[in-house]
């Protein structure tokens, strides 16, 4: 369908569907989630929160209805991973959500999908039914008493904010898409009322590749904070773009050696939501204790006018957002309005300081993630990028 | 019912009447009467039956799931993929996602709406196309990147769009892997 360049081999291939479910199921749940610890696996869809512990404090959270929820919503500019995960893995992220609901005693789960991914529905349809037939879904799962698990697939209707797990929650839920205050986590009170456990695709998929292949395989690899492999989707200005793996941990400037993007001027890390990296800055480390992402990588060659890319962020931004509070509603138009005048040279260097206090503002008080993070393309241009921003300043 | 068993019925569904129409919903609607979170799903399908959203369906699905019309409408107006205007046979979406917007996305939007005559949000004079703008199709590999209803095209170039817009303009029919390699 489409035309995908996923670079080198990835871990994914070589894990047989199947395995990691039977050997987890011979064993009582507290071993999957013992392994899974012991891994130090972190989210793969951009907090980085510690995957054992989510699913321990759903275990621990009372309820008979519990849910598995696969956030696959994957709707940040320059991210393709999880529809790469979708299209050739989809067995891996279904195995994934079986062996979460074993752990935390699921007995359904939910793939929320964004309405742009619809052409996939009907091939994981296909491989529901067939896993469906393996008996790896429906009742008494492999034979195992008690153990009944089934997942359905909802469509998303074009809403980024919805990729947040709350106002996921709501939207399965028929509601706007509009975030909710946390505390109360998903893990107590998730769908429909129950303890639910909201995970990023890539993060199901190693999940069964750690079962597979052990705790310390994947906990040899990458830093001590952020171990293991991350998928990257990588865009921009390089001459190879398109799917790759690497270790957590790689630098920025080994990152842009493989895939073709030296002499970059600047990197964006993590997408909209994420930093923009400098040319001085390449040896900093793609991890969750430097600079941390989801998967996107968007590269901007030496002539990108940087201010261009802030202004198109904060336009994507003030796009998506769901309007519920002030600071995210109302200071994304002024940082676009500040944009405008910084790009007209028509900005002073007072302004400049009001604005960078108003994205302060809004990391600070915005209810969720969206408003939160709007924001930081801005700084970090505005920062970095003194000389080519400075040279357009009004006097 | 499977959400797919009610799109597989929608070929005709252009040709029928208002009416008609309105009691293939009340299927939609028995059939999710009791379903949590029922609302989305069917207005998702209620958009497949009419090609939109209109009045009449919106009162109906308000009154069967037990919500008021102002939540309904609420729910509508949120999500981008809901639309109360009836739109063109094909929907153009050109990405201004951060890797298209770098890649030439602009430029693809601008000679889209020369082309189609259009602005963004509106459709052309003989319903045939909509324009609208997306924020990553997930598809930024090889940007920039336009969808035409469900098909990607990858590494478009402003001078390919008449060639790819003919190929929805004849008939529609469009093979069901007609897309993405533009090249
Ligand atoms: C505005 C916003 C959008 C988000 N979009 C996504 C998304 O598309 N996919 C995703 O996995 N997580 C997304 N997240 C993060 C989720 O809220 C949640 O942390 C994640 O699904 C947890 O999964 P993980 O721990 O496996 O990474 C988003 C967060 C915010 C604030
Ligand atoms: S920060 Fe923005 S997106 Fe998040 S709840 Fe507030 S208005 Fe909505
Ligand atoms: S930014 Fe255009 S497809 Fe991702």
């Amino acid at each position: 369908m489409i035309v995908e360049t996923t670079h080198g081999s990835l871990t994914f291939c070589s894990i047989e569907p199947g395995s990691g479910l039977d050997s987890t199921l011979e064993r009582p749940p507290a071993n999957a989630l013992g392994r899974i610890e012991a891994s130090g696996l972190r989210g793969r869809g951009g907090a980085g929160f510690p995957t054992s512990l989510k699913w321990d404090l759903a275990i621990k959270s009372p309820g008979e209805n519990k849910y598995v929820i696969c956030n696959a919503d994957e709707g940040e500019p320059g991210t393709f991973k999880d529809r790469v995960i979708l299209s050739d893995f989809a067995d891996l992220v279904f195995e994934g959500m079986t062996i979460g609901a074993f752990v935390i005693g699921a007995k359904r789960g939910i793939v929320y999908l964004r309405g742009e991914y619809a052409y996939l529905r009907s091939h994981l349809e296909t491989v529901l039914r067939r896993r469906r037939a393996q008996n790896l879904l429906g009742k008494k799962i492999r034979g195992r008493d008690g153990f009944d698990f089934d997942i359905e697939i909802r469509m998303g209707a074009g809403a980024y904010v919805c990729g947040e797990e709350t106002a996921l929650i709501e939207s399965l839920e028929g509601q706007r898409g509009e975030p909710r205050n946390r505390p109360p986590f998903p893990i107590d009170t998730g769908y429909l009322g129950n303890p639910t456990i909201v995970n990023n695709v890539e993060t199901f998929a190693w999940v069964v590749c750690i079962l597979a292949k052990g705790a310390k395989w994947f906990n040899s690899i990458g830093t001590k904070k952020s171990t293991g492999l991350k998928l990257f989707s990588v865009s921009g200005d390089c001459s190879q773009p398109g799917v790759y793996e690497f270790p957590m941990g790689i630098t920025v400037a080994e990152l842009l050696k493989e895939v073709g993007g030296e002499g970059a001027k600047a990197v964006q890390v993590g997408g909209a939501a994420g930093q923009c990296v400098p040319a001085a800055q390449f040896e900093r480390t793609i991890a969750y204790e430097d600079v941390p992402t989801g998967g996107s990588v968007i590269v901007f060659g030496p002539d990108r006018d940087m201010l261009r890319v802030a202004e198109n962020f904060l336009e994507f931004f003030a796009d998506e957002s769901c309007g519920q509070c002030t600071p995210c509603r109302e200071g994304t138009p002024k940082l676009i309005e500040g944009v405008k005048m910084l790009q007209q040279g028509r900005c002073s260097m007072h302004y400049i300081h009001e604005l960078c206090s108003l994205g302060e503002t809004m990391q600070l008080a915005s209810k969720c993630g969206l408003g939160q993070m709007a924001p930081n393309a801005f700084l970090s241009i505005v920062e970095h990028f003194q000389d080519e921003i400075l040279g357009r300043i009004g006097k | 019912m499977p959400f797919s068993t009610y799109l597989a019925k929608c070929p005709d569904c252009h040709e029928a009447t208002e009416e008609e129409l309105l009691v293939q919903l009340d299927d939609v609607l028995a059939d999710y009467a009791s379903v949590p979170g029922a609302l989305i799903p069917v207005l998702q399908i209620t958009q497949a039956i009419f090609g939109y959203l209109p009045e009449t369906a919106l009162k109906k699905i308000a009154l069967s799931l037990g919500k008021p019309y102002s939540e309904v409408a609420g729910v509508v107006g949120f999500y981008s993929f809901f639309t109360t205007v009836p739109r063109g046979k094909h929907l153009v979406r050109v990405c201004l996602g951060t890797a298209c917007y770098v890649r030439g996305g602009k430029e693809v939007l601008a000679a889209s709406k020369d082309l189609l005559r259009i602005e963004v949000g509106e459709t052309s004079s003989d319903r045939m196309f909509s324009l609208d703008v997306g924020r990553c199709f997930g598809a930024c590999g090889l940007a920039p990147v336009i969808m035409i209803d469900d098909d990607v095209h990858q590494r478009v170039r402003p001078a390919q769009l008449p060639k790819i817009f003919d190929q929805y303009r004849d008939n529609s029919a469009t093979d069901d892997n007609g897309n993405g390699e533009s090249d």
